[in-house]
């Protein structure tokens, strides 16, 4: 992906102005709220669907408050960053519209009370990374991976969908700030199972993982904003927004614990191995969701003290590096680890940010992510299952530290390589977000206490009770520092043989990706199979299963409610009808034995004409009207296609006749009961009466059918009219289409 | 195509009186068996049997308009029908209606005008138009 294709207009011109600006005055505006927020949540609502119980109910609360400023803030930068590197792009407009479009729908996620907007709001940003991460549409591979995070998320995204119907049947709403405590509901492990399987598919946990270093075919600004902030962060969030309301269980801490903790160690592995600059990132990113779900199930007040301060370090941080990571692609062309070296002199100001991001990632002090891991281990030391939380984040961190060198160090040390010999450094639209994320984690660290003001809600909100968060650098010898040292010294060990350690690891092989595709290939072979079985293509079949169906379901149905009707072989049919009755029988006759379509078709004209003469019979004349008409209708449109169709060839069925038959007069035996069975049971007038002492009065009409037609239900009408319609036209276009087809 | 002279000449009388009568059950309709169904259904026969006795040209041209336009110009006015009770305040595709007095004495009257009517002049519309688009269109195909 060449950074800018042709020639670029500043900002990326009037889109790309709207795209910085728009997350620039939100952030203001979230800003803003932050000292209301510190005294409580901050909602608003309106009714959406209220025979649903749906609201379109917002509430900032601290939780909510700390991802906003993220989406928004780190947003504006990523923008403003996007509009140099893909502004000149032919498609920057689209790209635009994608991005805010996934920015609204991470702000409605963070920010709905309600279960059902916020999962509106899920799907949303599912849609929008789909699109974002297949921005690059020419390249298959893109392609492929966009949509193996669509179905990977999509399909987790069903099962939360289940998990919320569930929780809004144990609850009795779904307003989140009303669940409550559902760890003793009945439905509780289904919940918790489907509700774990969204966010899991979402932050990409083990073994849902492996969309997520896939969707690095994204353009560098969307992986930056998709992987560090935000979309991937949405299931962690969800656990965090959960936890209150399904956290504390022993099935909650060993899922979450096992699963967070397997996966921090298992990707910060896996980061060691890649050669490119993103899948290092994209791997550690892993890390971070893992550590994050590792910390949100630990659960303690220290767990969650630690993981919300991690968060906002690692969202610094890796949107920065991920940032730099384009940059050193954009001034040297490349992002292969090996071919990169001594460009810090090229590119000072990058490497600066680089550096600074690096030092927060790697947790020295006195960078916020120092805080971020010395809280990580206080928090794994003070819970249940120290030795595995304490144990998996140790070892996480410190592969973490030699990731953080491999990204922001090594690239810009040493002697030149080729690559670097050309480089260049980026325009400032580039720098600044880099700078100023990486800035904000170096101040963070020395002055901790201006991030009080928004991690304090935020842990509180995810504990679900009020909780201080005073953060130090220096809290004395503790074993959390002891910890800390031993990262750095594992770390440093790390770092210095990680060549011998990426050979090593080399050498295993993926495992998950080409099972995907053969899952794919499957399914796609599979459904290919079902069309072929299931249409045919012979219009005889289908209707032959049709009313197969409709006679096995209504025998069953009549078998299970034991309702045989007595069959009232009535005195009361006079010789009118009997007339009628052998005129229908004559012409079904005809039409079943003839061997001429032009035959049938008329004599199934009588069959209708017969119909419509029971309507007058028995008083319907509206209805035998239309009957007649569409009769005569149907006459004329078939004997119009019949000259088209080849001669019929009777003999050909000989053998499928006798089912014909079969299935004919099954059909018939079984409408017979049926209708027989309604009659038998009492008319219940009412709506009739209803309808009779309305029809005048209120819609000044005595014609009840044409009053029902036109004016109390005329919104099925308008829905019925507007099928007609469709269908003729469809019919029509058909028709044209096969006729220019020919031609 | 030909014809027979009979069919030709009937035809004529025909298709004035079945598009007489067709408007005729549409107005009726809401007091006696009648409607814009059963109203649409009689045009559109009045049609095609012009187009089987003179040919689908000739029967295009004598509806001037694409049929596929009046099936949308129906559901159109259908729609805009049901958006007028809404204009006056009342719930989606609620009637209204006025009544126009005329007449002195013995002799008077009232002729109600409604959106109502304006609906079922739609619906009308609508299967006039669309029989007539899928009639017209498999006969020009053979």
């Amino acid at each position: 992906m060449a950074a800018s294709d042709g020639p670029s207009r500043p900002l990326g011109g009037l889109p790309g102005v709207a795209s910085i600006l728009v997350p620039l005055g939100l952030f203001a505006l979230f800003a803003a709220q932050i000292p209301a927020v510190a005294l409580g949540p901050v909602a608003w609502s309106a009714d959406w669907v209220p025979s649903l119980d749906v609201a379109i109910g917002f509430r900032l609360d601290g939780l909510s408050l700390l991802f906003a400023l993220l989406i928004t803030g780190i947003g504006a930068l990523v923008a403003l960053y996007a509009s140099s590197y893909l502004g000149g792009d032919r498609h920057y407009a689209r790209f635009v519209c994608y991005l805010l479009a996934f920015m609204a729908g991470m702000l409605g996620l963070v920010l709905s009370d309600n279960l059902l907007s916020l999962f509106v709001f899920w799907e949303v940003t599912t849609i929008s990374s789909y699109l974002l991460i297949g921005y690059n549409a020419d390249d298959p591979l893109s392609r492929r991976n966009a949509l193996q995070a669509l179905l990977v998320t999509g399909t987790g995204g069903l099962a939360f969908l289940a998990g919320i119907v569930l929780i809004g049947a144990a609850a009795g709403t779904f307003s989140i700030a009303a669940l409550g405590d559902l760890t003793g509901h009945a439905l509780y492990p289904a919940i918790l199972v489907l509700v774990l399987a969204g966010a899991f598919t979402k932050s990409a946990q083990v073994p849902f993982h492996f969309w997520l270093p896939n969707a690095m075919a994204a353009p560098t600004p969307v992986s930056a904003y998709l992987h560090s902030a935000t979309m991937v962060k949405g299931g962690v969030y969800l656990l965090a927004r959960l936890n209150p309301n399904l956290g504390g269980t022993e099935a909650w801490f060993w899922t979450l614990t096992l699963v967070g903790g397997f996966t921090a160690v298992f990707a910060s592995v896996v980061a060691l191995r890649q050669t490119d600059l993103k899948q290092v990132l994209a791997w550690t990113t892993l890390m971070a969701l893992g550590t994050l779900t590792l910390f949100i199930g630990a659960g303690t007040g220290g767990a969650i003290k630690g993981m919300v301060v991690f968060l906002l370090v690692h969202a610094l941080y890796k949107a920065a590096l991920f940032l730099v990571a384009g940059l050193v692609d954009h001034g040297a062309g490349t992002r292969e680890a090996p071919r990169l070296a001594g460009l810090g002199r090229a590119m000072p100001l990058t490497f600066a940010a680089a550096a600074l991001a690096g030092l927060s990632m790697a947790g020295l002090p006195p960078f916020f992510g120092f805080l971020g891991k010395e809280y990580l281990y206080k928090g794994a030391l003070e819970g249940a299952a120290a030795g595995w939380v304490a144990g998996s984040a140790f070892a996480a961190s410190a592969l973490m530290f030699a990731a953080a060198g491999i990204v922001a160090l090594r690239p810009f040390v040493g002697r030149p390589t080729s690559a670097a010999e050309g480089a260049h450094e980026g325009p400032w639209p580039m720098l600044l977000g880099p700078l100023l994320l990486a800035g904000l984690g170096a101040a963070l660290g020395i002055a901790p206490g201006l991030s009080r003001a928004v991690l304090e809600p935020a842990a509180s909100a995810v504990l679900g009770r009020p909780m201080a968060v005073e953060l130090h650098l220096w809290s004395g010898w503790t074993p959390a520092l002891w910890l800390s040292l031993a990262t750095f010294a594992l770390g440093l060990v790390l770092y210095l043989g990680h060549l011998r350690v990426r050979g090593a690891l080399a050498k295993v092989r993926a495992v998950f990706d080409p099972g995907w595709d053969r899952l794919m290939d499957g399914v796609a072979a599979g459904a290919h199979g079902l069309a072929r079985t299931v249409q045919g293509g012979r219009l005889r079949t289908y209707l032959f299963v049709t009313f197969a169906a409709l006679a096995l379901m209504l025998a069953a149905t009549l078998l299970r409610m034991g309702a045989w009707p007595e069959a009232p072989l009535g005195d009361d049919l006079r010789a009118k009808h009997w007339s009628v009755l052998v005129f229908i029988l004559a012409g079904a006759a005809v039409t079943a034995a003839t061997g001429s379509r032009m035959t049938a078709i008329a004599a199934l004209g009588t069959v209708g004409i017969g119909v419509a003469l029971i309507f007058i019979m028995f008083g319907a004349p509206d209805v035998a009207i239309t009957q007649l008409l569409v009769e005569v209708l149907q006459v004329v449109l078939v004997a119009v296609a019949m000259l088209k169709l080849p001669r019929m060839a009777p003999e050909r069925l000989r053998g499928a006749r006798a089912w014909h038959l079969a299935l004919a007069l099954a059909i018939g035996a079984m409408t017979t009961v049926v209708l027989l069975a309604v009659n038998a049971a009492p008319l219940d007038l009412r709506i009739t009466a209803w309808f009779e002492a309305e029809s005048y009065a209120a819609a000044f009409g005595r014609n009840i059918v044409n009053v029902i037609l036109v004016d109390f239900r005329a919104l099925d009408t308008f829905g019925e009219v507007a099928v007609v319609a469709v269908a003729a036209l469809g019919a029509y276009a058909l028709l044209r289409g096969t006729r220019g087809a020919a031609r | 195509m030909t014809t027979s002279l009979i069919v030709r000449a009937a035809t004529r009388v025909l298709v004035g009186l079945l598009l007489v009568f067709s408007i005729f059950m549409l107005l009726r309709g809401h007091n006696e068996p009648g409607g814009g169904f059963i109203g649409g259904l009689i045009g559109a026969t009045g049609f095609i049997l012009y187009a089987i006795a003179h040919g689908c040209r000739a029967a295009r041209e004598a509806l001037r308009v694409e049929p596929q336009t009046i099936a949308v110009a129906g559901l159109g006015l259908a729609l805009l029908a049901g958006v007028m009770g809404w204009g006056f305040g009342d719930a989606l595709f609620t009637g209204q209606w006025a009544f126009f007095r005329y007449g002195e004495g013995e002799a008077a009257g009232y002729v109600p005008i409604s959106t109502v009517l304006l609906f079922d002049v739609g619906v009308y519309l609508v299967v006039l138009g669309s029989v007539l688009t899928l009639v017209l269109a498999l006969e020009e195909e053979i």
